[in-house]
Order: C-alpha cells, then structure tokens, then sequence
C-alpha cells in the first residue's frame, strides 16, 4: 500500500471516528432523587425503580408500554399456561438473553431457570443465597402477599420454570412484572459470594436490561450505556445520564438552560410558562391512581351509610379539582382511575347537593349536623398536590349542611401509623396503582383482610362487596372478572365508605428534540424508546 | 504542656458524650416511625412491623439502645443507613469533601470580597462608597438562601447562560474521585476542560453560600477598622508622613483584624448551616443534603453517626487551633 493510500485510510479512520463521536447520543434525565439502592427488591420507590429495574434490567411478564396491559411474550418468558384450577404457572423462558458485564464479573452463560429461582427464592426463604444481604427486607414481595402465595418453584428444565401457587390469584401474572420481580444473576452473586464482595450484588448490578451501569456518584449522577448485546429493541441512544435534581425549580431551570432533556415531576404553576416556551414540550396523562377522603365506619356516625352519603353530596368536587389540583386533575366518581380495565363508567357520581346531603342526615338522626374530624397529611402525593388545602374547602363544604369538622394532622410516618390504628373519624390518603389490576386497589385497599392488617383504613368490611373482589381473585378469565369488578364499584358507590375525590394527571416537561417519550401509568421513566433529533 | 494537651483532650468526653446524647435523643423525640415512613400508604402487618423493628434494633428499652450505639461507636461501627442499608461511614466519606470544597470556596470567597469592601467603607466613612457597601451587606445578610440562590440561578444560568445551573461538574465528565475534591481531581485527570467545567459549577454555590459571611466580615472589618483608625498611633503614623496606604493596610488592619478572624471562625458554622440549603439547591451532593434526608426519613443511623462525624470535625478543628494558640501564646496554656 503506498504512503498516499495509507493516508487516505488514516483520515478515513479518523473521520469515522469523529463522525460517530459526534453522534453519539447523551440523554440527560434530570431525575427527582437519589436512589435508595440498585436491587429493585430491596427497595419500593418510583426513584429507585426508575434507576434499577426499568433502565437495567427485566422481568418474566412485560407490560405494553404506556397501558397497564400485559403484553405477552415481551418479557422474559416467551409464553405461559396456567393449570385450570389457577395455581399451577408454567413459563417457557426466553432463550439467547445476555448478561451484562463489569470490572469484576464476565458472564459465562446466557439468562436462565437458575436466575429465576434465585431472584424469587432470595426474596422468599431465610435459608436461600443472599436473603440476608443488604438488610434482606424484601417490602414488595412481602406485601403482595408472596410469602403465603407462593408454594413452589421449580426448575422443569433449564428454559422453563414452574410456579405453584397455594390458592388461585389472578393478578399473579401482572405481579410478575412489577419491579421487585426484576431478574437477577445468578452467576453474579456466585461470583461475588467467592470472591468476598456480596454487596457488589446489589450496588453495582448485573442485569439482562436495555442499558448497563456506568457508574454512580451517590446525590450526583449515574450513568448508563446501551447494552450492546440486548436481546430486544435496541436503546436509540448510547449514553443515558441522571442527572439527580431535588429541587423542581432548580429541575425547570436546567430544563431551559438545556443541561437535561426531561424533568420528571414540574410544578404545575410552572406549566403555562413550559407550555408557551417553543423550545419546550409538555406530556400530560391520566395517572394510575385515586385520591380519596375515607370514613372510618367502625366509629358513629360513619357506621351509618346514610351519614356517608349525605357528607359524599355535601362535597363540591369540581371546586377541589380547580383549588388543589390547580386544574391538572380529574373528578373521580369510582376508586379505580378510568385507564383501568373493568372502570365502570355508568356509575353515576354523587351529585354537589347540599340540600339532599341536608335531608339524608335529618333522616339519619341528625338534623342539628354533629361534630367529627378530618385528618389531612402533612406531605404533597402524587394522588394529592396539598392535603391541607382540600381539607380546609371540605370542612366548609361541610359546615354548609351543619356537620363542624376540626382538621387534624400529624408528621407523615406518625399520621400513617395512627390512621392505621384507627384513631381518625374521616382521613385523606390515595393509592398509586403497583401492577394495574383492579385487584390491587379494591381488594387491596377495600376488602376485609385489608381492613384487618390496617392497609384499609376506612376498616369498611362489606360482605357483598368482599366477596365479588375475593371471587375474581380466582378467576383467570379478565372478562368474567371485570364484570366482578364492575358489580363491586356499584356496591362501593351505594355503600359509600370514601369520598372518590380526584384522580390526578401525570406531567412531563421536556425539551423539544426529545422523541418517542411515553408516559408510563405506573409511574415509570423509559429511555429505551426515547431518542434525540438534535 | 503535656498537661495542657491533656486537658484539652480530656475535654473532648464531655462534648462527645453530649454530641451523641443529644442527637439519639433529639431524633427519637421527634414523632414518625421510621419503617412506616418507609413502607408509605402500602401499610404492613403488625407482626411484619414489629419484626423490622426488632431487626433494626428498635424494639429494646431506649438506653440499652443508647448503650449499644455507643459500644459500637467506640468499636468504628457507625452501622448501616435504614433507607440504603450502606455503611453511614462509607456514605461520609464519599460526600464530605464536596461540602469541604464548596465551604472553602465559599469562605475564600467572603475574604477576598468582604474584606476590602469593609477596609473602603471604613477609610470612605460616610462617603455613598460607605452607605452603599453597608446597605448592600445588610441586603445580603438578610436575604433568604433559597430565594437569594434561585436569583442566581435565573440571571447568570437561565438568562445570560454565563454559569451551569446545577450539579459539580459537568454530566459529559466522568472524573474518578481520588482525593474527592472535584478541583483537585480534576487536575490530576487527564482532561485539562474537566477543570474549568468543575470551577464554573462552583461559581454560583460559592456565592450564595458565602453572602451572608461576607456581610458579616464586610461590616465586622468596617467597625473594627473605624475603631482603630481613630487610635492615637495611628495618628502618629500619619503625622510622622507615611504613606495612607501603609497606615491603613499595614498599621491599621493588622489590628483590626483579630475581631474579623473571630468572626471568619464563627462563620464556619453558619457555614455549615447554609450548606444545608445551598446544597439542596445546587443539587450538590454534600453531607448537608443527606443529613437533612436522613431526619425527613427518620433514619437514626445516619442522623447519628453524620452529626457526629460533623461534631468530630468541628471538634478537631477546635482542638487544633487551642493547641497552636497555646503553642503561640504562652499565657493561654499556664492560665488556671
């Protein structure tokens, strides 16, 4: 080759280089918080999701993006059957899924059986590997009840695994997607176990996800790379940084500044202005979740449903909407929000009636109105921007039909803990829905065990009701159960135990080159799907 | 010597008692449950609850509880965050050269800008220069840091694009920590930029975290400088002919200068205080933001063990200066 061609491949080379360089795409995400940690198990917060389980790695059943609808086969398992009694599930798992790799570890072989019942067993049995790492509270796993539902796991062959169940429970599968559920190595924690730095497993995870860690800077960054050797559709960008921002202001700021694509949580004063700024964009969607002023119906006079209702008519709702939610939310009329499946939309909500609120407590005895309490949280929700706000316009909502409420509230963990003691009259919570199944908010927050181990706070147990919710438990069909569901917010409105308050509306801010974004109901952030046109 | 070195040690149990004793208290004392914080809306049976409880230790009467913080304490064991379940000492480490870095930069800052403006308005007296300097300072003093630093932000980051708005350095960056100090770190690695990016991150913090001590040191300087000028040997220094700059930079502010470095020591405290906030903001990842965290999440090992890392730092600083002032002034070290 002569020296002239030689030169032509050295700037070529350097060329390409250059070229590639340059397109190499960074995406900023300015993101709310520091993780807790990296393994999904251990932890239950959207922040440490966001930065664990959703960007590294992945779960046996997938839920379409942007719905809270299963999609089967995009998972880890290509394909299910479920045993007609419901307890037995059988996955078929997919075959030439790669491991990430780091400093200290080069996986040897491809994702299988062994990962799954290390990841489950880890989280279930005392005995297994590494249950005790890293403080070995696993607060998902034990609060979707796993412990009590699960009776076996077992590894048929190395591409398919067996779940027994000890009773029929339909939201199984959906449970499986859900973040604590994310797949582990195997090998990894071996490996770390021999070399005497278990708790590499957890702070600097090997996953099967679209991206691999880089690295961390606890309260400051993390980084990502694409996974080159990804089993599905590849990431559009190479490098995803998180760029961790408390302060929502601050976040907006670095938004127009353009040092982040995206901020997760904008203030909703802020939106007019992102809106008319053109090189701004704003998301919006209905959010996956419900807030609520509950009763407490083991104490007078909410153990009558009259008084229930009566005080449900006495709320002008739209106002609350306007006030507290600064307009980015919904009415609710049922305790699912209308993204979910088996939503019943015919029912019909308890009109703004002061007179007919007026009329049902004379009814129930009292004329002269009566004295109680409404107990506000002291901490903006996703479901409920400011507690306090709501309670003071429900209070004088109330004060219009006679009934004087005195608003109580207490530091956040103490007001937890006291409403679920049972000490209010009438309180405020709302729900984030963790695997959008109508399950998961009208048994898990209305049903008589809930009543029972304090999650239900209203402590309403309804027989119809309990036993329409336990039924479609069993079933396997969706169709037979929404009907289930459909019954049982019929029963819920008629009984009355909440106040359905709003719904509240998802936003995201985010620079105009952004593409692809989809709002997860759950909560989450995807980056997988986004890429950058500038 | 040796006796008073001793005795200056020896007062160091007292205060490390009282350190550790305070913060178990004050942090118990004050209501929320740290596993119901951690668990949220989600609730937990009560035997699951009391199972963490005993797990982390909760469960046994409160001085046994103090009792065996303490052993482990003397023994290096700081034991593990609740939220992260990492060691608190590892987290420290990893998080308090920034706040060192940014509380330096901050105090450097204060001097070299408050102290002249204080020498002017005194030598001005009178004169807009003097109101000017002093209404400013008060302004500076008096104004709230969130507020002050979100002020910052909008004009130098947002309007004029002059400053990052947020963060250490750069997000292109990636500078392993070796000392853990960004400036230094990033000289030693081998991108000359990383440098500059780390120093224009540091710019807008170290203003707003260091307003209020340049106030104090502008007006404390001012004062103690008015005082002195109007000493008779500095009359005589300017009758005899010197030069006004060498009385009032040589004569006068030497003297006029042991109050300010009173002052200058006490703003470390404040300094620390501040941090808390400027941090917040700055999205800096110091131990002011994580010991805030830590009391919002009731995560006693950290509150603990991070207040009194702080305390011991604060200490030994403390410790150090007693010993060189003895070691300068003979008169401290034989006082009774």
């Amino acid at each position: 080759m002569s020296i002239r061609s030689l030169g032509v491949v050295a700037a070529t080379v350097v060329a390409v280089a250059l070229a590639s360089a340059a397109n190499a795409k960074t995406f900023v995400f300015c993101s709310e918080g520091s993780p807790e940690g990296f393994n999904p198990a251990l932890y239950t917060t959207g922040t440490t999701f966001d930065a664990s389980s959703r960007p590294l790695m992945n779960r046996l059943v997938a839920f379409k993006l942007g719905t809270t609808e299963i999609a089967p086969g995009e998972g880890l398992a290509t394909s299910w059957t479920i045993s007609d009694d419901g307890t037995e599930y059988t996955f078929k798992l997919r075959e030439g899924v790669k491991w990430h790799s780091n400093k200290s570890f080069k996986p040897s072989r491809d994702f299988n059986a062994d990962d799954v019942l290390y990841s489950f067993n880890r989280q279930w049995k005392p005995e297994a590997q590494d249950h005790g790492l890293s403080g070995g509270t696993y607060e998902y796993f034990n609060s979707m009840g796993f412990p009590e539902l699960l009776k076996s796991i077992e590894k048929i062959d190395d591409h398919t695994v067996k779940f027994t169940l000890t009773r029929p429970e339909a939201p199984f599968l959906a449970d499986l997607g859900m973040d604590f559920a994310s797949i582990m190595s195997k090998e990894y924690s071996d490996a770390m176990n021999k070399a005497g730095t278990p708790e590499k497993i957890d702070q600097d995870p090997v996953g099967t996800g679209p991206f691999q860690l880089v690295n961390y800077q606890k309260d400051a960054v993390i980084r990502y790379k694409a996974f080159a050797d990804y089993w599905g559709q590849k990431p559009k960008i190479d490098t995803l940084v998180f760029a961790i921002t408390p302060d929502a202001a601050v976040a907006y700021a670095k938004l127009l500044a353009g040092e982040c694509h995206l901020i997760p949580y904008p203030n909703a004063a802020d939106l007019e202005g992102m809106k008319k700024n053109p090189n701004l964009k704003v998301m919006s969607a209905p959010g996956l979740n419900i807030g609520y002023l509950g009763f407490n119906t083991e104490k007078q006079p909410f153990t009558d449903k009259r008084v229930r209702q009566a005080l449900n008519l006495a709320i002008n709702k739209p106002a609350i909407i306007e006030a507290v939610y600064i307009g980015t939310g919904q009415v609710a009329k049922n305790p699912i929000p209308p993204i979910m499946w088996s939503y019943n939309d015919a029912i019909e909500d308890y009109p703004y009636d002061p007179e007919q609120a007026k009329k049902l407590l004379a009814e129930a005895g009292y004329k002269n109105g009566f004295k109680t309490d409404i107990w506000a949280m002291p901490v903006k929700r996703p479901y409920n921007p400011n507690a306090r706000r709501m309670a003071e316009m429900i209070q004088s909502d109330w004060k219009a039909v006679g009934v004087d409420a005195n608003i109580v509230s207490f530091e956040w963990g103490e007001y937890l803990k006291r409403t679920k003691e049972g000490e209010h009259q009438s309180f405020m919570l709302g729900w984030t829905g963790d695997n959008g199944d109508p399950d998961n908010f009208l048994y898990t927050l209305l049903s008589c065990d809930s009543a029972k181990n304090g999650i239900n706070r209203a402590r309403w147990c309804y027989k119809p009701f309990d036993e329409l919710v336990i039924e479609a438990k069993r079933l396997t069909d969706q169709g037979q159960r929404a009907d289930l569901y459909e019954k049982a917010q019929v029963v819920f409105k008629e009984e009355a135990p909440w106040v359905t308050i709003a719904h509240s509306t998802t936003y995201k801010a985010m620079r105009n080159a952004v593409q692809g974004f989809v709002i997860d109901p759950f909560g989450g952030h995807h980056f997988d799907v986004v890429d950058l046109s500038e | 010597m040796i006796r008073f070195v001793l005795t200056r040690f020896g007062l160091l149990i007292p205060t490390f008692i009282g350190v550790t004793l305070l913060t178990f208290a004050l942090i118990r004392l004050v209501p929320g449950d740290p596993i119901e914080l951690l668990v949220g809306e989600r609730a937990i049976s009560p035997e699951r609850h009391a199972m963490y409880r005993a797990q982390l230790g909760l469960d046994k009467p409160l001085p046994v509880q103090y009792g065996i913080y303490i052993s482990d304490v003397l023994s290096g064991n700081l034991g593990r965050s609740i939220v992260t379940k990492t060691p608190v000492l590892e987290e420290f480490a990893a998080l308090f050269p920034a706040t060192i870095e940014l509380s330096v930069c901050a105090i450097v800052f204060a001097i070299v800008i408050g102290l002249p403006l204080g020498v002017l308005a005194a030598v001005k007296r009178g004169s807009v220069l003097d109101y000017a300097t002093m209404g400013v300072s008060l302004t500076g003093y008096s104004m709230p840091i969130f507020w002050w630093a979100l002020l910052l932000i909008l004009l130098f980051s947002v309007q004029l694009g002059w400053t990052p708005v947020s963060g250490r350095i750069s997000v292109m960056y990636y500078i392993e920590p070796v000392t853990g100090f960004m400036l230094i770190d990033t000289l030693l690695s081998d991108e000359p930029e990383a440098f500059w990016s780390a120093l224009r991150h540091l710019v807008l913090p170290a203003i707003a975290l260091g307003t209020i001590p340049l106030a104090v040191i502008a007006r404390m300087t001012r004062s103690s400088m008015l005082e002195v000028l109007g000493e008779d040997y500095i009359r005589t220094a300017r009758a005899e002919g010197l030069a006004p700059l060498r009385v009032v930079g040589l004569h006068a502010l030497r003297n006029a200068l042991i109050p300010v470095i009173t002052v200058i020591g006490l703003a470390v405290g404040v300094l620390f205080a501040g941090a808390i906030l400027t941090e917040t903001i700055f999205s800096w990842p110091g131990v002011g933001k994580w010991l805030v965290e830590s009391v919002r999440r009731r995560d006693y090992p950290v509150l603990q063990g991070g207040v009194l890392l702080v305390a011991s730092v604060v200490m030994g600083v403390n410790l150090i200066v007693d010993l060189l002032y003895g070691l300068i002034n003979p008169r401290i070290r034989h006082r009774r």
